[in-house]
């Protein structure tokens, strides 16, 4: 059996300064990267959740967003009586012709403007998005300048606000309500009656896309694999959830920077919990002889070295979530390169990932603990004895 | 006469530092009996330190043989050392060389961890290990907490408390006062002839050596003969 827990623990406890100080280098280390986690977790929750699993979307083909789809209403009706469509509670097909566009707004924290999407959109497009809601105000009246914001474009942007008019298309549209869907990208929209959206930019017969909801999942695959193979229509069919996957790569730049930084970092706090480390051997030098003599074997050494070096960093990654917990749930947003609109998400510290920073830590500390480990384990016993 | 438990051959060991050869033991043939109380006398420098490591095998000889408990040490590798000294062997130390940061009981304990007993037994043996150094009531006090002669009192429960078959002690009360010292010693005679352990003390004070059965004299490296009055 190995030297006890608890005595790597009061050694620690023992030289509490020089404990504290690595501790923190490596908690800011294990911060950055959380953050960055925490960012990317949040996309990716808010993009899961914007796609229903059975709603499929439909584009020109080779469009590789939404915005620079152009779907003609003529197709619209010929997708429409496609068989495997659900139908709504009054009978109608759940189909939905929608145009999107960008509109620029000024922010809060971009004065130069920032791309919003704006949605034309039918009931039936309404009543295809689950979990959404009013939150404050009315719904837009059709054939008005009206429009709807989403909760996180409301935060962001002044003019959004009920009662507040934003110009684009034809003239002035006031905003007289504010929605939202869980944590989806509707949060990030504008929305107006389909018809006056379309209108206002000369676009009533070509639109941009076309939301289908299947009735079941073997209909779901029947009804892609028939409008991809249908040359007349020459669309591209695929599944809504599969759409705000792939606009996770909105998240690289960050992530990439992000994990570097931390990575450089994490360079750093190897070598200072290693510089640590040593100064403790160096200091442990008679106790290690001792240790030997009772019988400990080298291995046995090394082993309670990299332990204390991984309890010390262990408490570093510790104080690192603790310092990214107050992210939790904050709002923030990233440009998204497949709709060039912006798109709003909260940062999400999971107990996963802490636990993956904890762990990050470490394995920092392993890094870093293991030469002053082996040093200590490669003392001959009369020379360690004689130390100090 | 039962076998010798500890025989030394031409045993020789040399240093090399630096420019400096340093012959530390030369052609040392010992003899130790089971259950022997043996003192180790000699001036500073002398090598009685050094014969002392080469019996508890924390060092290896230059040349000679060297066997304890029939064993050749010569022929371990150091794990098995390790495992060897840790079931036969209990060294005392002049500076006691106590775990500061843990208490006499978990000092106590820390051999037996390397034994195959439970924790429930491992504290008892400790226990029962500072019982017999009178320390009972101390069990729970920090090494800094105690005084010297508690200490070194500590480490000879350490240093016993796996049922080693010989303890070695290398002038374990040059760092004590009168009072604490005659204590240390009257329990190493207390440990040889109750228990039966074989003990082989180093000092240079007369008055300890009189705790021994028999005292052996160093001299620059060489064993003085048997016959050699104290
Ligand atoms: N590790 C070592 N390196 C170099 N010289 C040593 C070492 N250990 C002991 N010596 C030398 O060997 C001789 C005997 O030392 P030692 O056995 O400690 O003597 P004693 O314990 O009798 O005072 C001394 O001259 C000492 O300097
Ligand atoms: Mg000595």
């Amino acid at each position: 059996m190995a030297l006890p827990l608890g005595y790597n623990l009061r050694n620690l406890a023992v030289r509490k300064t020089t404990t504290i100080m690595t501790a923190l280098g490596i908690a800011l280390t294990v911060a950055v990267l959380l953050a960055v986690l925490a960012l990317v977790e949040g996309l990716r929750t808010a993009l899961r959740v914007s796609g229903h699993p059975l709603q499929i979307l439909v584009t020109r083909k080779a469009s590789s967003s939404e915005l620079v789809s152009v779907m003609a209403r003529a197709n619209f009706e010929q997708i429409k009586v496609k068989p495997g469509i659900a139908r709504s509670a009054s009978g109608e097909p759940m189909a939905s012709l929608e145009m999107v566009t960008l509109l620029n707004l000024e922010g809060v924290d971009s004065p130069g403007g920032m791309n919003v999407t704006l949605r034309g959109i039918s009931p039936a497009g309404r009543e295809m998005r689950d979990r959404l809601q009013l939150e404050r105000g009315r719904w837009y009246a059709p054939g008005r300048r009206e429009i709807v914001v989403g909760k996180s474009v409301a935060l962001r942007y002044p003019a959004a606000k009920i009662g507040g008019k934003l110009q684009f298309g034809k003239g002035d549209w006031e905003v007289v309500g504010i929605m939202s869907a869980g944590a989806s990208a509707v949060n990030s929209e504008i929305w107006g009656d389909l018809f006056q959206v379309a209108s206002d930019h000369n676009r009533a017969e070509f639109l941009s896309s076309v939301l289908l909801r299947a009735a079941d999942p073997v209909a779901f695959s029947a009804l892609i694999n028939d409008l991809d193979a249908d040359q007349r229509l020459n669309v591209s069919a695929i599944p809504e959830t599969r759409y705000y996957e792939k606009q996770m790569i909105a998240a690289a730049p960050v992530q990439f920077m992000g994990t570097f930084v931390a990575l450089i970092m994490a360079v750093g706090s190897c070598f200072a919990a290693m510089n640590t480390m040593y100064a403790a051997v160096a200091r442990r030098a008679r106790e290690i002889g001792t240790l030997r003599v009772l019988g400990f074997s080298r291995a046995g050494i090394l082993f309670s070295f990299v332990v204390e070096s991984v309890l010390l960093s262990m408490i570093g990654g510790l104080i690192g979530c603790l310092l990214v917990l107050p992210l939790n749930n904050i709002t923030t947003g990233v440009g998204s390169f497949v709709t060039f609109s912006e798109f709003s998400f909260n940062f999400r510290v999971t107990p996963q990932l802490m636990l993956s920073g904890v762990l990050f830590g470490a394995l920092m500390g392993a890094l870093g603990g293991f030469f002053p480990a082996r040093s200590a384990a490669r003392k001959e016993i009369l020379n360690a004895l004689r130390e100090i | 006469m039962p076998d010798p438990i500890i025989i030394t051959r031409k045993l020789r060991r040399e240093f090399i530092r630096d420019q400096f050869h340093v012959i530390a033991l030369e052609d040392v043939d010992l003899e130790v009996q089971p259950a022997e109380f043996v003192a180790l006398m000699g001036p500073s420098g002398s090598g009685k330190s050094t014969l002392l490591h080469l019996i508890a095998a924390m060092d290896r000889p230059t040349s000679g043989e060297i066997k304890a408990l029939g064993t050749d040490l010569r022929a371990l590798s150091d794990r098995q050392i390790a495992r060897w000294r840790n079931q036969h062997i209990g060294f005392v130390f002049q500076s006691f060389n106590l775990i500061p940061v843990l208490t006499a009981l978990e000092n106590v304990e820390l051999p037996l961890r390397l034994t195959k007993l439970s924790r429930k037994d491992r504290l008892e043996h400790a226990r029962t290990a500072l019982e017999l150094v009178g320390l009972g009531d101390r069990v729970h006090h920090l090494p800094r907490q105690l005084s010297g002669g508690q200490e070194q009192r500590v480490a000879i429960a350490r240093a016993i408390v796996t049922d080693p078959d010989i303890i070695l002690a290398d002038e374990p009360t040059g760092n004590l006062d009168a009072g604490s010292a005659l204590e240390v010693l009257t329990l190493l005679s207390r440990l040889n002839k109750e228990f039966s352990k074989t003990v082989v003390l180093v000092t240079h004070d007369p008055h300890a050596a009189q705790f021994a059965s028999h005292t052996r004299h160093l001299e620059k490296g060489q064993l003085l003969p048997n016959s050699v009055a104290v």
